[in-house]
């Protein structure tokens, strides 16, 4: 079922990604930051899509710890992947946007800095996985566990700490132009993930048979 | 003594005996603390005086670092006497395992700060010392959580290649809460006035951090080291 369905959703996606330009182009101009506004169609999207690859991993962790399925495995290690991918989009596409409208790189904000501590933890994840030799998916799962409850801990340290980030009740006060294209980018967004995350459990589900058969063979 | 105590203190009594014979974790950690100090002296004081708001930042700089390093030490030494697995083999239980190591490796973290924190106050002309109590919190309650995690995550890359480079990148993301609080709660100490409340909004929150990390370290280690 998961096969028929992988070729109609890359199409859909890809069909999305392609008309998306078109749709922020037509979208109306926000009056204080112009232009440089547009790059929020990209970035907020990429971030709801960085909590869905997040979430994916952090609960495939939590099941594969405590069940052993590989299953859940295969699902956190894809959903890790996905979000040191998305999150380094998120963090490129938020200093470009930052530079134009606060005049700076990088601040040391909230969501910020927790984006990117979410992203040093799954890349350590990776690490460990890939140099921890063998027995490192447990010891990953648990990475990946802590990482996600310390989340709520980053977020409160530095909002108490600095903030300067726009919060998320900016999204349902858009106007109704942009409403439409940003919910449209996030729903491309989603779809992509969705479709990487399938390719991904699906390619680390054939590399763990044909380790078997490795092992197999040698035995 | 429930079973459980008991078994914690035997864990940590054992560590200690151990360290009591060459103290070699115990002198290597402090020289190194002390180092550390001495390197972030050289880069943040200009013309004798010290840059305002460094001291909280470098004592807990030191104490992330020399903590990192007594960890790895610590374990290192389990691991070469394949000591680890007999004491996972042993009828005890996990969460008992890992509460006596960590208790071991709190009062050797204590023994350290015990000189690096009047060793900051004195270098940097900072009034460590003016709410004494506060500050024992402080750091009692951040090093704990410092220690929680880092227990977990040396006891479990025990058996990891790499497993040297491995803690500090896994641990220092993980604890960026612990170091944040610790050293905003310093400085609000460090302030000339009006720094107590925030200064005990940290506390608190260094405590609800030690709770649920130490919850979730017992809950997790046993599926952690289980092979």
């Amino acid at each position: 079922m998961k096969q028929t369905l992988f070729v109609p959703l890359t199409l859909v996606a890809a069909a999305m990604f392609a008309y998306a330009p078109f749709m922020i182009l037509a979208a109306p101009y926000e009056s204080t930051m112009g232009l440089v506004q547009k790059i929020f169609y990209f970035h907020a999207a990429c971030g709801m899509a960085l909590f869905l690859a997040a979430a994916v991993s952090g609960v495939g962790s939590a099941v594969f710890l405590f069940t052993k399925k590989p299953a859940a495995d295969r699902l956190a290690v894809a959903g890790a992947e996905l979000s040191v991918v998305i999150g380094l989009l998120v963090l490129v596409t938020g200093p470009l946007w930052a530079h134009k409208a606060w005049g700076v790189w990088w601040t040391w904000d909230v969501r910020i800095t927790s984006t990117l501590v979410m992203w040093l933890i799954f890349n350590a994840y990776l690490l460990l996985r890939r140099y921890g030799g063998p027995g490192s998916e447990r010891l990953a799962a648990a990475v990946s566990l802590f990482g996600l409850a310390n989340v709520p801990f980053v977020y409160w340290s530095v909002n108490v700490w600095r903030t300067l980030h726009p919060k998320t009740s900016v999204i349902p006060t858009l106007q109704p132009g942009m409403r439409g294209t940003f919910w449209f980018c996030v729903g491309a967004f989603m779809l992509l993930s969705v479709v990487i995350l399938m390719l991904r459990t699906e390619l680390e589900k054939r590399r763990q048979e044909l380790d078997a058969l490795y092992l197999a063979a040698e035995d | 003594m429930t079973g459980f105590a008991r078994t914690v203190w035997v864990i940590t009594r054992k560590d200690l005996l151990v360290e009591a014979r060459t103290r070699e974790v115990l002198f290597t950690t402090l020289f190194f603390a002390i180092s550390c100090v001495l390197v972030f002296a050289f880069g943040f004081v200009r013309e004798g005086r010290p840059v305002s708001d460094a001291a909280a930042g470098i004592l807990w700089i030191a104490i992330a670092f020399s903590g990192t390093l007594a960890l790895g030490r610590v374990f290192e030494r389990e691991r070469h006497g394949e000591t680890l697995r007999a004491l996972l083999i042993a009828p005890i239980d996990r969460p008992a395992l890992y509460v006596g190591k960590l208790v071991g490796i709190l009062i050797l973290l204590a023994a350290v700060e015990v000189v690096v924190v009047p060793l900051v106050a004195l270098m940097f002309q900072a009034a460590l010392f003016d709410h004494a109590l506060l500050m024992v919190g402080l750091l009692a309650a951040g090093t704990v959580g410092f220690a929680a995690v880092g227990t977990l995550f040396a006891a479990m890359l025990v058996r990891a290649r790499s497993r040297d480079v491995m803690l500090p990148i896994l641990l220092y993301p993980i604890t960026v809460p612990v170091i944040i609080a610790g050293v905003r709660g310093t400085a609000a100490l460090l302030q000339p006035e009006g720094g107590l409340p925030m200064a005990r909004a940290w506390l608190a929150m260094l405590v609800f951090f030690d709770v649920v990390f130490i919850t979730l370290a017992l809950w997790t280690f046993e599926p952690v080291m289980t092979e």
